[in-house]
């Protein structure tokens, strides 16, 4: 009798269950698994416009033969590879000087260098094009104070576009992953650091083998996320350089989008290219859960 | 001795103060921009003229007139709005239903869920495009909002936030006769209620913002968001920077009052995720 009623209960609580998560599994189906394959499947697909027919591997065999593709590839990989560790670097410093509860003004500048998080990617990309343009405010500064004589080229010369990237996306960020570090930190145990004090650690010594260690699943966490975003970037190369100049900021997802809706469409071989992306996640995500793993 | 070391902290003190104070300088210095620049013409902008100037009334004239900025704003707040409402109410209720009624089958399903966190957007936006092409949703603003409606993260995150929900106060309430959707209603919304501030501001700042998908979706002039006007002010061949500026403070208001209103839930909706 009571184990009837238990599994009448269970069976309730099944269906009550399904009626809660439901419209998000439906919503989610339509909006995100069915897209991941269709794309999936059309990246065997082979053609321009509608007119398609299956081509097993040839756009794989088509990526290793196209120079813009492995320039958008390099390019995003170096966009990593630089601005990720040193805005992780940049993040883990300003928290840790934010950490000390006696800092005068300590909630203005938290507030400053989270500011431009607010921002949206469009805006700030705006902003720095006119701040970086050649006569611009920013090369008007460095050349004031004599750091250089010449006018830099900010939007017009390679080397320099993928710098001004850079630096753009780390002034959006840093203040972002900086909150992260903050709560982590203010969530240690203080006792530690003052017996590390009483002890004559150093500052450096009581972050490098103290505050990080302690902090692992955050800076992996915030690593894996600006992995993702840097692997998307988008919205700012769009705005401060289109790609250029000579495709040296053209990252993956802009050459997908030309791919798809600037040239003649050629929806097979920019999926196979969207499944690169989705591939150096993948693989990215998981060696930094071993690698954090290993060293526990 | 002792003076020497607090002489020394002071040094140490210091070089805090001074690196603290340019890294908040650089953070600030692009608003500071943004402000000065509206008030200047596009030479002087692009000269880096770093003072304030005359231009402001008429760059705000000249950006009413290229811009019909009520009907703008209005496509921006309604996909914002109604995709916040949304979103949600579906996210809520389904990390609620993960937690609170666990089974084998829903568990796997939300292990899907949270791996497609790490499926970038690019990878769905030719199908997608497609799909909404095939019935006929281009040019219109649902195309924008309803792909946007099922978040993995913002399920993800009602999820997490559940697991601090007591379930007493459930158990209290079947004793008092309530039903599941009422439980869940009357008593999970409003004691939640600093989650839903928070999951609020993350897909207002994402549907606000939004740049690739409109983009892609929306062609007519009069469908257009104000992410994307003033992206297509500032692409010109010459763009006009005083009204751009004017833009993009416009754009950015909304954004820059909910931070400030909302500062602490602002705060712990970015947070939300690592706990």
């Amino acid at each position: 009798m009571s184990s009837q009623r238990a599994e009448h209960l269970g069976r309730y609580k099944n269906i009550t269950g399904w009626m809660f998560v439901s419209p998000a599994l439906v919503l989610m189906g339509i909006f995100m698994i069915y897209p991941i394959l269709w794309s999936l499947w059309m990246s065997f697909q082979t053609g321009k416009g509608i007119r398609t027919k299956f081509g097993g591997f040839d756009n794989i065999v088509r990526l290793a033969n196209d120079p813009i593709f492995v320039k958008a590839l390099v390019n995003t990989m170096t966009f990593l590879a630089i601005q990720v560790p040193i805005m992780i670097f940049l993040a883990l410093i300003m928290a840790s000087l934010l950490n000390k509860s006696n800092l005068w003004a300590r909630g203005w500048f938290r507030t400053a260098i989270f500011l431009p998080c607010v921002t949206s990617l469009v805006a700030y990309s705006i902003l720095f094009k006119s701040m970086f343009a050649i006569d611009g405010v920013v090369n008007q500064t460095l050349m004031f104070i004599g750091i250089v004589d010449d006018p830099i080229g900010w939007l017009t010369d390679p080397f320099w576009a993928k710098t001004l990237i850079i630096i753009s996306i780390t002034w959006r960020w840093t203040g972002y992953n900086m909150i992260f570090y903050l709560s982590a930190m203010q969530n240690i145990d203080s006792s530690i650091y003052e017996a590390a004090r009483i002890d004559g650690i150093s500052a450096w010594r009581r972050l490098v083998s103290l505050t990080i260690p302690m902090m692992k699943p955050v800076i992996l966490f915030t690593t894996v996320t600006s992995t993702i975003g840097t692997l998307q970037l988008f919205d700012e190369v769009n705005i401060l350089t289109l790609g250029g100049p000579s495709d040296s900021t053209l990252t993956l997802s802009l050459y997908i989008f030309n791919l798809t809706f600037k040239f003649m469409p050629s929806y097979g071989y920019a999926a196979t290219v969207s499944y690169v992306i989705v591939f150096i996640v993948v693989i990215l995500a998981y060696l930094q859960f071993r690698v954090s793993r290993d060293r526990k | 001795m002792m003076k020497k070391l607090s002489l020394k902290l002071n040094f140490a003190d210091f070089f805090t103060y001074v690196f603290l104070t340019f890294m908040a300088f650089l953070s600030i210095f692009p608003f500071i921009w943004m402000v000065i620049g509206a008030t200047n013409n596009t030479t002087d902008i692009a000269k880096g003229k770093a003072s304030f100037g005359d231009q402001f009334l008429i760059n705000v004239a000249k950006f009413f007139e290229q811009v019909d900025v009520p009907l703008i704003f209005w496509n921006s707040s309604k996909i914002t709005i109604i995709s916040c409402f949304f979103t949600l109410g579906i996210a809520s209720m389904a990390g609620y239903g993960f937690e609170v009624f666990r089974s084998k089958p829903r568990e796997r399903l939300y292990t899907i869920v949270l791996l497609t966190l790490m499926i970038p957007f690019a990878a769905l936006m030719i199908p997608l495009f497609i799909s909404i092409a095939k019935v006929g949703l281009i040019n219109t603003h649902a195309a924008i909002i309803l792909p946007g409606l099922a978040s993995a993260f913002i399920i993800f995150y009602f999820r997490q936030s559940t697991k601090a929900f007591p379930g007493e106060l459930r158990d209290a309430a079947k004793v008092d006769g309530l039903k599941e959707w009422q439980i869940f209603i009357y008593i999970y919304l409003p004691v939640m209620k600093s989650t839903y501030a928070a999951a609020f501001i993350i897909v207002f700042m994402a549907s606000w913002n939004n740049y690739l998908w409109p983009l892609i979706v929306l062609q007519s002039n009069e469908l257009k968001t104000i992410t994307l006007v003033i992206s297509s002010l500032a692409s010109a061949y010459y763009p006009d920077y005083g009204v751009v500026m004017v833009g993009t403070i416009m754009a950015t208001l909304p954004t820059l009052a909910i931070f400030f209103i909302m500062q602490r839930q602002f705060v712990q909706g970015m947070l939300g995720a690592v706990k």
